[in-house]
């Protein structure tokens, strides 16, 4: 008897039970595509939180003051800035710009637009924070040096004040004083709930005239040689910082240090760890599925086959061998749950191509593999196994069998 | 004269152990001829069930021998028994056994596709075979949509497809009425005109009146084996068949 032929029986008894062979498909179906689903949502929430940090700059730490308000022992200054830049106690450091920020209101024609962060810094910052200007120019040292006011603007800010006009040139107000537009910020991902493209950018010593004041630094931005000695550019800096702090320090605090400093590596690593886990429970969770799935499609294997011994023993009478009736029934199995499987597989592949809360999924291979191999598996063993009994069974004990 | 269809010795069939044993088959010899129809009575419980189940290679019996148109089947693999069931034995059984869900034709052609015959070979015999037991024109009827005569008929059309060396039959009338059951021992009647060999189970007198040849058993024994008409002429109830018909 013919493979073919064999074949063409495991279809008809699939046929014979639409309803059932259909439900046992959506189980299966629901199980794979939970599984692939799930696990690419985690992978691309994962994907999209390091492709953000990334894009602030692997290669940077950021040194914060600890302090609260403008305590002048804890302060940062415009001389330890310098300071770092020493080349013998920090070698690895390729740029340091200091950042002076408040929040400010930007005037034009009439127009009001507040802004978030109006920060105010040197030309090396534009490089070092990985915010690369569009249109237009960066103001350069000698601005800085001469205290222009001259002003690069983030997207937002564009958007606000100057709809379907260009902003290069054109006169803002921003604290009583006249600011020249000379450059526009690219578009820059958002980091979630703070808009960073809703910033302006001036030199420090303008914005400090205007704005500020000459008081502590926000931060100051430390730029490594390479992403690989970031960790070695931190100790660098914080070796000069406790020198220089600790004079003024020491009769307030021992126990802490009077600064902060965030490292966007390790940020990033932490952010991966935890999306990482986010991931494993979203495939746990899925896996859960996958497996009460299992458990449905090695129900109605059980039942199908244990409903149908009768029938096995009608065929063997006929003079079935017990290897086509053992064929027919694993093709049985493996159509339901290779056909499932696979529509499972395509579901969650155009599920894939839709953001589901937010985040675009990006499929795990694997994990296509992990879901089609488990759910073929299960359905193969739970519907080879009753029917090899079956097929074994004398014929008049299969015919007696209720 | 050609070797018998059928030659069993000595029989038995033990079944449970112990205090519980029952005897089914308690030293049954029986030889057979070919193109003869015999009848096998016996009450409930006397072993006639047991015999037709190791007759159609459906059961194994304890000990003894069992001779298939010159075949010792208690020495046969697995493999071989379904070669043997599907090429020497037509079974028929009390509960039609038809494959739910399937079509009359379907049902027939099944014996077929297991021997490996041609899809249109198998389903030009599988006619012709519904066409002797007189059902050609419900051959796309699934079995619920039968009557038990009907099914029955299928069920004799799909033991004759593959023209086996015996016919067994178990309580082929049991589930019918006096009408089904003149419209299948008609069929039987007919067959056994042909010259197809006929072993039947039945324990209505009837139905054992028909045959060529009438066997009682009790208790596993053979009690009485009776010669109704000779071996080579056609069984007593054709002609009553033919004209009921």
């Amino acid at each position: 008897m013919s493979f073919q032929e064999v074949v063409r029986f495991a279809l008809r008894g699939l046929s014979a039970n639409k309803l059932r062979s259909s439900l046992t498909m959506l189980g299966i179906l629901i199980g794979v595509a939970a599984v692939i689903l799930l696990v690419a949502v985690g992978n691309g929430s994962a994907k999209a939180i390091s492709d953000r940090i990334e894009a602030l700059g692997t290669n940077t730490i950021t040194v914060m003051s600890a302090g609260r308000g403008g305590s002048t022992n804890t302060a940062l200054t415009t001389e330890m800035a310098d300071a770092l830049t020493d080349e013998s106690m920090a070698p690895d450091v390729k740029s340091v710009s200091p950042v002076v920020s408040s929040s400010a209101t930007i005037t034009y024609e009439g127009t009001d637009h507040d802004v978030n962060s109006f920060v105010g810094t040197t030309p090396g910052w534009f490089t070092a924070s990985n915010t690369p200007v569009g249109e237009g120019a960066a103001f350069t040292a000698d601005d800085e040096a001469q205290a222009r006011r001259v002003v690069v603007l983030g997207q937002t800010v564009v958007e606000e004040l100057f709809p379907g006009v260009d902003p290069i040139d054109k006169q803002v107000t921003v604290g009583g004083a006249l600011f020249t537009v000379v450059g526009v910020l690219d578009e820059k991902s958002s980091t979630g709930q703070n808009d960073a493209n809703d910033t302006a950018v001036a030199p420090m010593s303008a914005v400090r005239q205007v704005l500020t004041g000459y008081g502590a630094l926000s931060s100051i931005l430390v730029e490594a040689k390479d992403p690989d000695k970031v960790d070695l550019v931190q100790s660098e800096v914080s070796t000069i910082l406790d020198q220089r702090m600790t004079a003024t320090s020491s009769s307030t605090s021992t126990t802490s240090t009077p600064y902060r400093i965030q490292n966007a590596s390790q940020l990033l690593e932490t952010q991966t760890a935890t999306a990482d886990t986010f991931t494993t429970l979203l495939g746990a969770v899925a896996a859960i599925s996958l497996l009460v799935g299992g458990i449905g499609i090695t129900n109605i294997m059980l039942v199908t086959v244990t409903e149908r011994t009768r029938e096995i023993g009608i065929r063997k009478a006929l003079g079935a061998p017990r290897r086509v009736i053992l064929t027919q029934f694993l093709i049985e199995a493996t159509l339901l749950s290779v056909i499932g499987g696979a529509l499972g597989v395509a579901a969650a592949l155009i599920g894939s191509s839709f953001e589901i809360v937010g985040v675009k999924p990006v499929i795990v291979p694997s994990s296509v593999g992990l879901a089609l191999g488990v759910s073929i598996a299960i359905g193969l063993f739970f519907g080879g196994l009753p029917a090899s009994r079956a097929a074994r069974l004398r014929p008049i004990d299969a015919l007696r069998y209720e | 004269m050609s070797r018998p269809v059928l030659e069993v010795h000595d029989l038995r069939k033990i079944y449970g152990e112990g205090e519980a044993t029952v005897r089914a088959l308690d030293g049954v010899s029986l030889v057979v001829e070919r193109g003869d129809y015999v009848a096998i009575m016996g009450s409930s419980g006397s072993g006639k069930s047991t015999l037709m189940n190791i007759l159609g290679a459906l059961d194994v019996p304890s000990s003894g021998t069992y001779h298939l148109d010159g075949v010792d089947v208690s020495k046969l693999a697995d493999r071989q028994l379904a070669l043997a069931r599907n090429r020497l034995i037509g079974f028929i059984f009390q509960a039609f056994n038809l494959i739910p869900r399937t079509s009359a034709v379907a049902n027939v052609e099944l014996p077929l596709a297991y021997a490996g015959v041609k899809p249109k070979e198998r389903r030009r015999r599988a006619l012709a075979a519904l066409g002797v037991v007189g059902l050609a024109d419900r051959a796309r009827h699934e079995p619920n949509q039968l009557s038990g005569g009907q099914q029955q008929r299928v069920a004799v059309a799909r033991a004759l497809v593959t023209e086996p060396a015996l016919l067994l039959a178990d309580e082929p009338t049991g589930n019918l009425d006096s009408h089904s059951t003149e419209d299948v021992l008609n069929v039987f009647d007919q067959l056994s005109t042909a010259g197809r060999t006929i072993v039947i189970i039945t324990h209505e007198p009837e139905v054992g009146a028909r045959a060529k040849r009438l066997i009682r058993l009790v208790d596993g024994k053979i009690v009485e084996d009776n010669r109704q008409s000779p071996l080579h002429q056609p069984p007593v109830g054709a002609f009553a068949g033919r004209h009921a018909q």
